[in-house]
């Protein structure tokens, strides 16, 4: 277990070394160092966990070295092990390192191929930051730190100009969650006198009274801050424009990894959000609309990585509701599975895009089926875990969990459950309308070339996991197996169940068996059955169809409400009031310098005139005086 | 014999001194600039002989050594000015030496 520093270490590494000699050694060698490091952190994560989990500790805390201490703040780089930090570095490093072998080959003809690595290392060593930190501090310095490396990655092909306006949209956006969050760390500081994690959990309950105005600007402050990473509503318009990067990101960051660090705070700092139970509300709502506004715009999308981003969103969402019910191993289940079929997803679209010359409208597609069988099959199984199809997928397993505790929990209620069920039946729609619309049909672009082992090895990896790694948790109905809440159970605490319905989850899970069947049927009724039906429908919703495409019109409203102004009023204050001041001061000098320069003229005679003179001035000046 | 009364030592002093100021400022060429100045300076050691021989103190002579030995060395200072200034304009022209105005 003393091994746990080398985890986050070793990327970090592998960046640095990577900077260093990365012009210099040859194209076979840098995936070598860049996906290797990543394949060392994941294999120390297996020895440290197997180890962790064996010595039967709640938790293990290791302190590198003090950061800093400062008037009863005292702040260490330290790193804490419990079972929920595990899932995740688990997750952050297999799926990272499945990730980074399939960029070896999606970028190898890139001319920045050591620089995405290097970007793609640091991102992963600030995500293990961020998931390992003991303290809110060096979580924040984690947070930050894959921001960062989110802003680089989406602006990566940076010579076209709307790269560039995606990366700066997306680190604006996200910015305005990370001050809500900073402040929030701010105000627990002050009544806590803390920022260590286990200490927080530990003094909240005594310091705070449930539902005390304090907590609950410290819960909503935490929740600005995971809405704005985790693009949940109303901040989540920079993620679809995100995938303007290249597609492993989109798998690893905008997908798998950082847009769930949103739901690792809230799951961390779970006992304030239970102090706090209007935040935790809160949390469950914006949950509820943000699954239902994403998915209906998943839709209407025609661009293959906008379905996906959207429908990243909406799973998020999914999370954010299991969260605000209380349902917190629920949640990070969901996570888990989620970041494999997302994963899966994101890495077979970007196989297609690459193998279609860079082409992402779904529309151009068309029967790959036949033309990439490896790619669709496993595409396939993502496709049916993300749509959750009943008892043979993962994604069944970890959404139907969310679906009976948002209605069934303590803390749950109709409208959440109407909620989700609408988005379980939508996402079943936009999922399979875009497997029938990319891979059936008829063939309409053919593919360039082949795509090789290391690309479609972790498609195939990814899809073994999204269908197994549901079986850790099966409900009550089908087999009783509670190993990952189980799992969980040291950290977060069990749902309190609504003892009124608890017989009744048979119905929860036939009634969302339908809705996603009928959702698929939807999708294959429109799309490959009779096509004809189509355009009416089409053009009866037209108004709904833009407005759904656009994302229901967010960035129009943010352009209005907060871009125009802003520029506007830059536009008029482009020489900056405040500088008069400074600038004044400076034409002062300059003026005086021109008039007393007219009289250094290099003649020496005239010099010797302005000596005379002035002696006469002072001489005849003392005489008067004296007189 | 009759001493010879201060103010008419005192009014040639003056005198020599503003011939040597007026031609500092009216003449170009910078040898005859430099004599000008020495007739200052001469002007100046008579005004304080006169004083000194006036008040009957070893004082302004003691004073006019000063100057002389002040003198000596401004001129060594000097033509060594005036040599290099030739040899980079090849004139005497003090006015041609003003490449370093404003």
């Amino acid at each position: 277990m003393e091994l746990l520093w080398l985890i986050p270490i070793l990327p970090y590494l592998g960046a640095t070394l990577l900077i260093l000699v990365g012009s210099m050694i040859s194209r076979k060698q840098v995936p070598l160092i860049g996906a290797g490091s990543i394949g060392l952190a994941a294999l120390a994560t297996a020895v440290v966990g197997i180890d962790f989990l064996s010595s039967g500790q709640p938790y293990f805390q290791q302190t590198l070295w003090r950061w800093m201490n400062v008037g009863g703040l005292d702040i260490g780089i330290t790193l804490s092990l419990d079972v929920l930090s595990l899932v995740f570095i688990f997750v952050i490093t297999f799926v990272g390192f499945l990730i980074h072998i399939y960029s070896s080959e999606f970028m190898h003809d890139d001319e920045g191929y050591a620089r995405f690595f290097v970007f793609m290392n640091l991102f992963v060593g600030s995500m293990l930051m961020l998931v390992l930190a003991g303290n809110l501090v060096v979580m924040y310095l984690g947070w930050e730190g894959v921001g960062l490396c989110s802003y680089l990655l989406i602006g990566f092909w940076y010579r076209e100009e709307k790269n560039g306006h995606a990366a700066r949209k997306a680190f604006i956006l996200t910015r305005v969650g990370d001050t809500a969050l900073a402040i929030g760390l701010f105000m627990l500081f002050q009544h806590l006198g803390t920022l260590d994690f286990r200490e927080i959990s530990a003094r909240a309950p005594q310091v705070f009274t449930v539902g005390s105005e304090t907590v609950v600007i410290i819960a909503f402050l935490l929740l600005g801050g995971a809405v704005g990473k985790s693009a949940q509503l109303p901040l989540q318009t920079w993620l679809p424009d995100a995938m303007a990067g290249p597609s492993p990101v989109s798998a690893l960051i905008h997908a798998a990894t950082m847009v769930t660090a949103g739901v690792y705070i809230i799951a961390r700092t779970h006992v304030i959000f239970e102090l706090a139970p209007s935040a935790q509300q809160a949390v469950a709502t914006v949950g509820a609309l943000t699954l239902l506004l994403a998915g209906c715009s998943a839709m209407m999308q025609y661009d293959l990585k906008r379905i996906l981003a959207y429908s990243t969103i909406s799973q998020i969402g999914y999370m954010f509701l299991a969260l605000g019910v209380g349902a917190w191993s629920a949640a990070i289940f969901h996570f888990m599975i989620h970041a494999f079929f997302k994963a899966l997803l994101f890495l077979g679209a970007g196989t297609v895009i690459a193998l279609l010359h860079h082409e992402h409208d779904i529309f151009r597609m068309g029967g790959l089926r036949r033309s990439m069988p490896t790619v669709y099959w496993t595409f396939l199984i993502g496709a049916a875990s993300l749509a959750a199809i009943p008892l043979v997928t993962a994604g069944f397993y970890s959404k139907d969990q969310i679906l009976w505790l948002a209605l069934a929990g303590e803390k749950g209620n109709g409208w959440l459950f109407t909620a989700a069920l609408t988005g379980a039946f939508v996402t079943a729609i936009y999922t399979f309308r875009m497997v029938f619309v990319a891979f059936w049909g008829e063939e309409k672009t053919h593919p360039a070339h082949h795509a090789g082992t290391a690309m479609l090895l972790p498609l195939i990896v990814l899809a073994v996991l999204s269908t197994v790694a549901g079986f850790i948790e099966l409900p009550h109905t089908l087999g009783h197996v509670q190993l990952f809440s189980d799992y969980l159970n040291p950290v977060l605490p069990e749902v309190r169940m609504n003892e009124a319905l608890i017989h009744d989850e048979w119905i929860v899970q036939l009634g969302a068996a339908l809705f996603t069947f009928g959702g698929i049927y939807i999708a294959y009724l429109f799309y490959i059955q009779q096509p004809h039906l189509l355009p009416p429908v089409k053009t009866y919703f037209s108004g709904l169809r833009t407005y759904w495409l656009a994302g229901w019109g967010f960035d129009a409203v943010y352009n209005a409400l907060f871009v125009r102004p802003f520029v506007g009023i830059a536009t008029i204050n482009k020489n900056d009031v405040a500088d008069r001041l400074s600038d004044g001061m400076v034409a002062i000098t300059n003026y005086f310098h021109r008039l007393f320069a007219w009289t250094q003229s290099g003649i020496m005679r005239w010099y010797m005139m302005g000596i005379v003179i002035g002696t006469i001035m002072v001489v005849t000046i003392s005489m008067l005086i004296n007189t | 014999m009759k001493p010879i009364p201060v103010e008419a030592g005192l009014i040639l002093a003056g005198i020599l001194f503003m011939l040597g100021l007026i031609s500092v400022l009216i003449r170009r060429n910078i040898i005859f600039m430099l004599i000008s100045v020495e007739i200052m300076l001469n002007a100046a050691g008579l005004a304080f002989i006169t004083a000194g021989a006036r008040w009957v103190q070893a004082d302004g002579q003691v004073m006019f050594i000063f100057i002389l030995t002040m003198a000596a060395a401004e001129v060594s200072v000097g033509l060594a000015l005036i040599l290099q200034i030739y040899h980079q304009l090849k004139t005497l022209d003090s006015d041609a030496a003003n490449t370093m105005r404003g």
